[in-house]
């Protein structure tokens, strides 16, 4: 099979300013990943699963991943200006000062894609497509129109991290229940306290059971129930 | 023929229930509870504690290292380490578990406390009958519930049990022999203070210590 | 695989055989609407199917799912890669060795671990009996779907009961295997433990003849099975079906003979294929695969080295692979079952991932369905084969 970069030649010979990127798999298992634009998204996968070569006619797994929003801190020299009194005399000196500077790298959720060719037997090829934010921008193509197998993965893909796959026939939750609102597969999500907690119960859980206990205790003192 | 295929199929349960009457192993249904099937060596259902001696407070082999509360996959193991140490089976001073509560409706027999211990304290049950009319409390078990002793481990695993004694008592050997040298060395030391013959003596039982299980 | 409908999909919307027909009810009368669960179908498990019927054929089939959700993903994430072994026997618990036997190659593909020859051997015997058992289950339960409620399913019960025990001898429990580890597997196989295997497999194809004598010639079984429920092989493979139910269509596809995983490469063994992709072609794969397992487990008892059974530089508890990212995928008896992991270099993954080979076997379901009578779908259904703890996980 062709690598990673043979395959970016090829996509860019067939979909002109396609912009695919090559994402480096650091670990030892070599399976490289190619990075879409939304935009050619679903020109690029038409290739790939009608390419005479690749024929990667079989979309076996379709994950999400979420990454949230990154602080790093930074050491930057910065030289600003300073008013000194340098023997008596009001004097504009430049000084150098060392400031750690928080950055926020913005997160955003991203959709993996395994694919692989039935027909001839080879794979895996690894797409990534990735959301702009992990608030309001959301969207990415939906590739169900290529393959089938998207439809369920992708569903459960929007259920559980919130990606809308634009193009997607049926896009509604499918592991939890319609009325839930949050997406639980979300590293930031909060379990909801509304379950019993084993008698067991220590460090973190024996904290969270004794909150949720004098909580109970308080509802039922007001006569709200639970 | 039409029907044939049917046919076919009814001689072959025919053949079946004539079978069972003449060969007992198309008989395959054992009436439990009047009748059991013994229970596997290797099965596994529950955790229970392996104490040595007669008395099982102070023969407990556990010293409340806590590897198994941190590797136990549904977190169904509670330790309170002691504030002070008492003899373990060698005769070291070491931590005893104060608390050591299992909850039976937690625990999923998946055996990974066992596989981590290092100290072959905790071993599986192969007692499966655990139902109760209590939830909470019946379901927790305490370290007295806990405590079986090794006499009841050789009965249910007995080849895993005599490789476990048979590799405690290669340690006590070492550890023994160890204090025996570093005794003998002590008196070495006291009646010459500068003989070199301490030497070997003390880097001998190193070995000792590195045999312990990972 | 050029197709007219995947060429017009690009620009607007889904169309063609991408997407569940429409069916036409005949006339004007008024469709009927039955929530098919949760529960009975057959008791696959707790799983819904909203049906539209006119009269009794089926004009829509939308399957709901999540009765048995725990987020399964997420516990995988919050644990360490060993704690995460017992978890996976839950999945689909009918194979709980298969499902340790992916996930651990799965984590072998990320930490670069080899794992020692007798340690695949004894993973390939463990697999095949596995698929056994859980084929001829599967058989016994299609055959109770359609009605025949007690003899094949208890002849199914009665040789699984055999190779339950020989897992309980070997691992210590029947169902939840816990077993296999990163770099080999937890305990080794006794000599006596391997005469009882070989005792077990010499009795299967007599098993297997009993079956079919059984079975494959009834008249009933074929009225109702042959020409129901076809799956046109460019759907199943577009659809991402896979297992038994692709190459019931005809689709040359089994990983063991594709990926070359493990130490399959070793053994001589054909891939039964179907040639309608019906529900009796689904039943004979089963009985053929079955054949063909067993006919793996002779060839793998009879070669069984000697040797270590873990990588003795495979590290179980405190497991940290470099950061990386790995997807490994096994056959397991109801298809492709993959683990995809990422590592950031922690002792838990960032991201664990089953493709659970149940759910997306059922995308087809619809497909499959329409046009049908209403008693058919339970036999379809049956027929798919599916668990519902992998498919809710």
């Amino acid at each position: 099979m062709k690598t990673v970069e043979e395959i970016k030649a090829a996509i860019e010979a067939a979909v002109p300013g396609a912009g695919v990127e090559v994402m480096q798999n650091p670990g030892p298992s070599g399976q490289h990943s190619l990075l879409l634009k939304p935009e050619h998204a679903l020109e690029v996968a038409k290739f790939l699963h009608d390419d005479a070569e690749l024929a990667l006619d079989h979309l076996s797994n379709v994950t999400g991943v979420d990454w949230p929003d990154k602080e790093i801190a930074e050491k930057v020299k910065v030289t600003r200006q300073v008013t000194k009194s340098v023997d008596g005399v009001e004097q504009t000196v430049e000084e150098t000062v060392e400031e750690t500077r928080k950055r926020v790298e913005p997160g955003y959720l991203e959709v993996v894609y395994h694919l692989f060719s039935v027909a001839k037997k080879h794979g895996p090829v690894v797409l990534r497509q990735r959301t702009q934010n992990r608030s309001d921008k959301v969207e990415v193509p939906s590739l169900t129109p290529l393959w089938r197998s998207a439809e369920f993965q992708e569903r459960e893909i929007f259920d559980l991290f919130g990606i809308v796959f634009t193009g997607h026939p049926d896009l509604r939750r499918i592991l939890m229940w319609d009325g839930f609102k949050d997406h639980p597969m979300r590293k930031d999500y909060v379990e909801p306290d509304d379950f019993e907690y084993e008698p067991t119960a220590h460090d973190e859980v024996l904290k969270r059971a004794q909150e949720h206990r004098a909580r109970a205790g308080a509802a039922v003192g007001e006569g709200a129930g639970q | 023929m039409l029907g044939e295929g049917i046919l076919k199929g009814l001689a072959e349960t025919a053949k079946n229930f004539a079978g069972s009457y003449v060969s007992k192993e198309r008989l395959t249904t054992v009436q439990y509870p009047e009748e059991r099937i013994p229970t596997s060596e290797s099965a596994r259902v529950f955790p229970f504690l392996v104490y040595d001696g007669p008395d099982w407070e102070a023969g407990l082999r556990c010293v409340a290292c806590q590897i198994c509360e941190k590797e136990c996959p549904p977190k169904c193991i509670y330790i309170e380490k002691s504030k002070d140490k008492k003899p373990d089976y060698v005769g070291k001073l070491q931590i005893y578990p104060a608390r050591f509560d299992i909850d039976v409706s937690v625990c999923m027999s998946c055996q990974i406390c066992v596989e981590v211990c290092p100290f072959e304290a905790i071993k599986m049950d192969v007692e499966f009958e655990l139902s109760t009319d209590d939830r909470f409390g019946g379901l927790l078990r305490n370290r007295q519930h806990l405590a079986k002793s090794n006499e009841y481990y050789h009965q249910i695993h007995p080849t895993e049990a005599s490789e476990v004694d048979a590799r405690l008592g290669e340690e006590k050997a070492k550890l023994e022999a160890k204090a025996k040298a570093a005794a003998a060395a002590a008196a070495a030391k006291a009646a010459a203070p500068a003989a070199p013959a301490a030497k070997p003596a003390e880097s001998t039982p190193k070995p000792a210590e590195g045999t312990d299980k990972q | 695989m050029t197709n007219s409908a995947t060429q017009s999909a690009i620009n607007t919307q889904v169309e063609g055989w991408n997407r569940p027909r429409e069916i036409e009810p005949d006339g004007d009368n008024e469709l009927l609407e039955v929530a098919m669960g949760p529960h009975h179908p057959s008791t696959h498990g707790v799983f819904r199917m909203d049906v539209a019927l006119d009269g009794e054929r089926i004009i829509r089939l939308k399957p709901v799912f999540g009765y048995l959700h725990r987020n399964h993903e997420k516990l995988g994430e919050g644990q360490t890669y060993l704690a995460s072994i017992p978890y996976t026997d839950r999945l689909d618990y009918i194979c709980s060795l298969t499902n340790n036997w992916a996930y651990a190659l799965a984590v072998e593909k990320l930490g670069g671990i080899e794992v020692p020859e007798r340690a695949e051997y004894l993973r390939v015997i463990v697999g095949e009996l596995t698929r056994v058992q859980n084929h001829a289950l599967s058989v016994g339960f299609l055959i109770q779907d359609m009605g025949a409620s007690g003899t094949p399913l208890m002849y199914a019960f009665r040789e699984r009961e055999k190779i339950l025990d020989l897992f309980e001898q070997l691992t210590g429990s029947r169902m939840m295997c816990n077993y296999m580890r990163f770099g080999g597997c937890r305990v080794d196989a006794s000599a006596e433990w391997l005469d009882g295997v070989r005792k077990v497999v010499a009795g299967l194809p007599a098993f297997a003849d009993e079956y079919e004598a059984l079975l494959c010639t009834n008249e009933i079984l074929m009225a109702r099975t042959q020409g129901v429920g076809i799956l046109p092989p460019e759907l199943a493979v577009n659809a991402g079906a896979t297992g038994p139910l692709l190459r019931a269509s005809g689709v040359n596809y089994d990983l063991r003979k594709v990926d070359h995983y493990s130490i399959y490469d070793r053994f001589d063994f054909k891939v039964p294929l179907g040639d309608h992709g019906d529900v009796y072609d689904r039943f004979m794969i089963r009985l053929l695969e079955l054949r063909q397992s067993i006919w793996i487990l002779e060839q793998a008892l009879k070669d069984i080295p000697g040797g270590p059974i873990m990588d003795p530089k495979a590290k179980i508890r405190g497991f940290r692979p470099k950061p990386g990212e790995a997807y490994g995928r096994i056959e397991a008896p109801k298809g492709e079952l993959g683990f995809y992991l990422i590592s950031d270099g922690g002792p838990n993954p960032y991201r664990y991932r089953v493709r659970p080979p149940s759910l997306i076997n059922l995308t087809v379901l619809e497909d499959m369905c329409l046009g049908q009578n209403v008693a058919d779908v339970v036999l379809i259904l049956g027929s798919v084969d599916i668990v519902l703890g992998e498919v809710d996980r």
